[in-house]
Parts: structure tokens; sequence; C-alpha cells
């Protein structure tokens, strides 16, 4: 397991950038990236067994698919502190002629991004075909996902998760980030999901939870585990429990920060709050 | 005039499964999907000579796009099997997302389309996805016109990089075209040459307008027949050089004419080089239930429509 101090650094400097992307643009979603932070961060830089250089095929190596897109902020930082492209062109998100799209897409050829999503529910689906076609190749990496509560409201998913589990795809990893919160409201005022382990199981998949989806060994431990549910016939959903918001006292345990940018001085307070380790880009 | 006849009658639908057989044989990469209509798609010869390489995905076609794409990643050259209405309309986001916008190598072939699916009625017989197709940058949209054209396009695609629309049907209809021709993305084929009118047509229509050019030339027109078997990208030098010497234009498809191959020979009409035309196709409604021929015959979408429009556009020369 990595040094936990370096990641945690990690994911401080990452809320950094999270924050300051979307200040700068006004626009963007940082809650549920706060929220995501030591998920993407333990993910890239210990659990996925990836290659430094990007191709689209990713063939031996891990590959994970956002299928919540509108989290870019966290996914773009993430990739880029681990060098798939310069931490610079962070300062271009959402800016016109950027790679930086509001919704990662593999249209602008950004390296690490091998999908266009932003339409909510259909990552789970992109994410069978790539690990079947791993299996085809007999390449024995994994694949990855990530989708968030409200967005298992997408009917697709369901089909999805119905065909994963009925054709033993037993080489994906989807996690589910259960932060309670969609744009309207808290998922239960929103459309009430009831138990989305019990459905998952119902399903056929292996449910493995982390209760604390914000504490990075918690994470790395539970993903680990999740790494070893695989090739057991079974598809394997982790359910995260995060706080959106996480690490910004004033937006967190809110769906108020979903998709909304903070002021000058909010940005200063959010700062404050996760001081400076790798250097700003 | 070039007359054409044929022999046999056959379904396009079947040179598609044809096509994917031979691609079976010789391209290890292609793959195929299909929502639950195998033999509707004649897709039978591929999975029992590569059963590793057929997903059946149940019916679920939200997530055989998604599942195409994915396999995409990986170097596999997905071919997704099911009716067209399914194929398009029912899954235009997935398309849209995760094939169009991440330009993914995805072959979306579709049978059954237009009104000739017959009895099953307007739930199966869209006349709106050429319009939706074409609308999505970077698709490519081929409508063959025969059994064997529809085996060459097939196989064609497959060595095409990029996101295709591959649209055939179910009826059987003349073959027409060679058996060993070798298929050009985009190149129309000029079928009969004349001096008085032009008529593009695409798929099924293209036989009625070669029997509506016989009909013309025993009444004194010289019909030029071009078969746009590519509707997207379309090959305007092919139209401007027909119709710079018809100077008039009879467009024919089994599709509503609002988003489809006639409008989009009209906006290349309209850029360079302004010229009558008239519309072979659907207008603005939904199909019903009733044999093929009856439909075709209801819906003004035969040889008797063509002849009729070409007299019409010439008047207006």
């Amino acid at each position: 397991m990595s040094n936990i101090k370096h990641l945690e650094d990690i994911c401080t400097q990452v809320r950094r950038d999270i924050l300051r992307q979307v200040h700068k643009v006004n626009s963007g979603h940082p809650g549920g990236s706060l929220g995501c932070a030591e998920f993407f961060v333990a993910l890239y830089n210990d659990i996925m067994d990836r290659k430094e250089t990007f191709d689209m095929d990713g063939a031996d190596e891990d590959l994970f698919f956002l299928s919540n897109g509108h989290i870019s902020p966290v996914f773009y930082s993430v990739l880029a502190r681990a060098g798939y492209f310069p931490v610079e062109e962070l300062n271009t998100f959402r800016l016109i002629n950027s790679r930086l799209q509001g919704h990662p897409t593999t249209h602008e050829g950004l390296p690490g991004i091998r999908i266009a999503s932003g339409s909510l529910g259909q990552g789970m689906s992109v994410a069978l075909g790539a690990a079947q076609a791993k299996k085809l190749n007999k390449d024995s990496k994994l694949v990855y996902t990530l989708h968030g509560d409200g967005e298992l409201q997408e009917g697709q998913n369901w089909e999805a998760i119905m065909y994963a589990a009925g054709k033993k795809v037993d080489n994906l990893i989807a996690t589910i980030d259960l932060n309670g919160q969609q744009i309207d409201g808290s998922t239960d005022d929103v459309l009430p999901m009831g138990s989305i382990k019990g459905k998952f199981e119902a399903f056929g998949w292996t449910v493995l939870e982390i209760e604390e989806g914000n504490n990075l060994e918690a994470v790395l431990e539970g993903m680990a585990k999740a790494k070893a549910e695989t090739g057991k016939g079974k598809p394997v959903c982790v359910l995260l429990k995060t706080i959106m918001g996480n690490g910004v006292d004033f937006m967190m345990h809110t769906h108020a920060w979903h998709g909304k940018a903070p002021n000058d001085a909010q940005l200063a307070e959010g700062l404050a709050q996760n001081p400076e380790t790798l250097g700003d880009y | 005039m070039k007359t054409y006849t044929y022999t046999e009658k056959k379904d396009t639908r079947s040179g598609f499964g044809a096509g994917l057989t031979e691609l079976g044989r010789t391209n290890p990469n292609v793959v195929a999907l299909c929502a639950d209509l195998i033999g509707s798609l004649k897709m039978n010869e591929f999975i029992k000579e590569n059963p590793e390489r057929f997903f059946q995905i149940g019916i679920a076609e939200a997530n055989m796009m998604g599942i195409a794409a994915g396999l995409t990643i990986g170097g596999k050259i997905p071919f997704t099997g099911t009716f067209a209405n399914f194929a398009t309309g029912r899954v235009y986001d997935q398309i849209r997302q995760s094939i169009a916008y991440s330009g993914k190598n995805v072959k979306i072939c579709a049978s059954h389309a237009g009104l000739t699916l017959g009895e099953d009625g307007a739930t199966h017989q869209i006349l709106e996805d050429i319009g939706l197709m074409k609308m999505l940058p970077g698709m490519v949209v081929i409508n063959p016109c025969d059994y064997n054209q529809t085996k060459a396009a097939t196989i064609a695609i497959a060595a095409y990089e990029g996101p295709v629309y591959l649209r055939f049907g179910r009826p059987s209809v003349p073959i027409f075209t060679p058996e060993d021709q070798t298929f050009e993305i985009g190149k129309a084929i000029q079928l009969t040459e004349g001096t008085d009118v032009t008529i593009v047509a695409t798929g099924h229509l293209v036989w009625e307008a070669l029997e509506a050019s016989k009909a013309l030339h025993e009444a004194g027109i010289s019909a030029e027949v071009i078969n746009i078997h590519t509707i997207k990208p379309l090959d305007e030098a092919a139209i401007l050089k027909s119709v710079a010497k018809t100077g008039c234009v009879v467009t024919a498809e089994e599709h509503n004419v609002l988003g489809g191959l006639g409008e989009s020979v009209a906006r290349v009409l309209a850029t360079n080089n302004p010229t009558p035309q008239e519309f072979v196709g659907t207008n603005d409604t939904f199909g019903e239930s009733g044999t093929p021929a009856q439909l075709m015959e209801k819906y003004g979408l035969n040889s008797a429509s063509i002849i009729e429009k070409a007299k019409a556009v010439i008047k207006r020369k």
C-alpha cells in the first residue's frame, strides 16, 4: 500500500484543484467532485494497475470509466496529477478550445479519457463492452467504473446490471457514489430508490460497502477487497458512502453545491481549509 | 438505354447476414451483438462459426449500443443487429454520446427499415431513421439497394474506421447489381444515362427507379438513374454533374421526405445549382399495417409515383 501521507497530500491538492477549476469559470460541479477525491486518488495512485502512457485500447492494464461525467473536475485533477497531461492544463477547464470540456470526452483527445460521459446512465454498458473485450483478448486486467447514486434512476443501468451478472462479467468493479444527493434534493426526496445493496444483490452481484468513503485508508482497504472478489463468476459492486462537498465545510452535506461554483471569498475559505501540498497549477 | 433484369429476388437483410458471415471468416476483430433478433437479422451463420465473438444482449438496445462502444476499446469492430426503429430512435442518445461523439468504430446494422416491414405496423416501421442518423456528426449513413450490394456494403464498412449506420430491409427484392462488386462508401453509381431528368434513389426505391426509367423511355423521356447507396457522405459531384445535364431531379426513398435523402440533395442543389426537384417519400406520416406492396402503393413509394413526379418536374424546368 502506498504511503498514506503522500496520498492524503494528493487528495488535499486535488480538492484545491477542484475549487480553483470551477471558480475560474464560475461553473462546474464541485460537490460530487469533492466527495470522490479519495476514491479517485486511491484508484489512480494505488488500486489500478495502469500504464504511465495512454492509448485508447488500454491492453494489459486496468481501465476506468466515469459514468457520472459531471464530476469532471476531480477526474481532470487526478489524471493530471497522475501524469496523463500537464497540470497547467487545468487552467483551461471549460474554456473555449480546451481539451477539458465541461463533461469528459474523447473528442478533443485528452489522454486518460476513453468515452464521453455526461448524459447519465451509459457508463456501465460501455465498461461491460470493454470488460468483455478484455476477456476476448485474454487480458486479465480489470475494468473500474464510477456512478452516481441518483444516476441509478436511469433505466439503462438496470439493463447493464442484469447483463453483467447474467453474462458473468467478473472482471468489472462498479462503484456507486452513495452521497444521497442529486440536483433537486436528497435522493430520498426526489425518487426513493430503496435498498441499492438489495437491488444489486438480487441481480446477482457481489456487493461490498465502504462506510467511510472519504477515509482514504477505508477506501484503499475496501477497493483491495473488491479486487479480491473479481474472477469469481460475478460482477462486483462497491457502495461508497461519501459526503458531497467533503473537505470544504460549508459545501458538505448538501446538494446546494452540486453545480455551483464558489465566489472569491468562498474560494479563499475553501482553499484555506486545504493548504497547498503538491503545488498549485 | 441500359436495362436491368433479374433472375432472383432476395431480402437485403440476408445480404447483411452473408456479409457478416464472410467477415467472421476473414476479420478476427469483427464481433456481433444482437438484441434478441438473431433470425430476423440473419446472424445465425456468423454465430455458428464464431460463438465466442457473438454477444446476445437480450431486449436491451441501449445497453447494446454502450457495450458495442466499449468493445471498440480493445480493438474489436462491433456490428450491432436489431430493427431500424430500435437501432436509432430508441437509442439515439446512447449512439450520440457513447458512439458518435466518442468516435467509436461501431457498425449499427438495422433491418426492417421503412414501410416494407409490413403487417407489424407503424410501431415498427421507422421512416425517420435516415434523418436521425445523418444529423449525427461523423456518422456514415448507407442504404443499399439489393442483396448483393448489402453484402458488399457490410464487408466494406468493416474496413472503414468510424461509426456507420447500415440500413436494410425485410422483403424480397430483385437482385440486379453484380455479385462481385466492390462497395465504395460515398460513391454514387450511375445506373442509366439520360438527358431529361435525373432520378436519385436509395434502398428499395432504386429498383423502382429503374422500372420507372423503362416506362419513361417508352414515353420518350430519357431518365438518368443514380443509385445513392451512401446518403452521408453524399456524392455531391455525381448529383451536380447529372443535374447539370438534365436540369431537374426526382429523389426517391422509403423514408419521410422530411430529413431524408431528398433534403440532402436539395441542400446540395440549393447551394450549387438551384434546380427543380420533386420528392418521392412519405409525407410527414406514420405507416400502418398491410402487405409491403400495398403499403408502398398507398404511400406512393413505387415506380408509378416516380414516373408521375418525373413528368411533373420536367414541366417545371
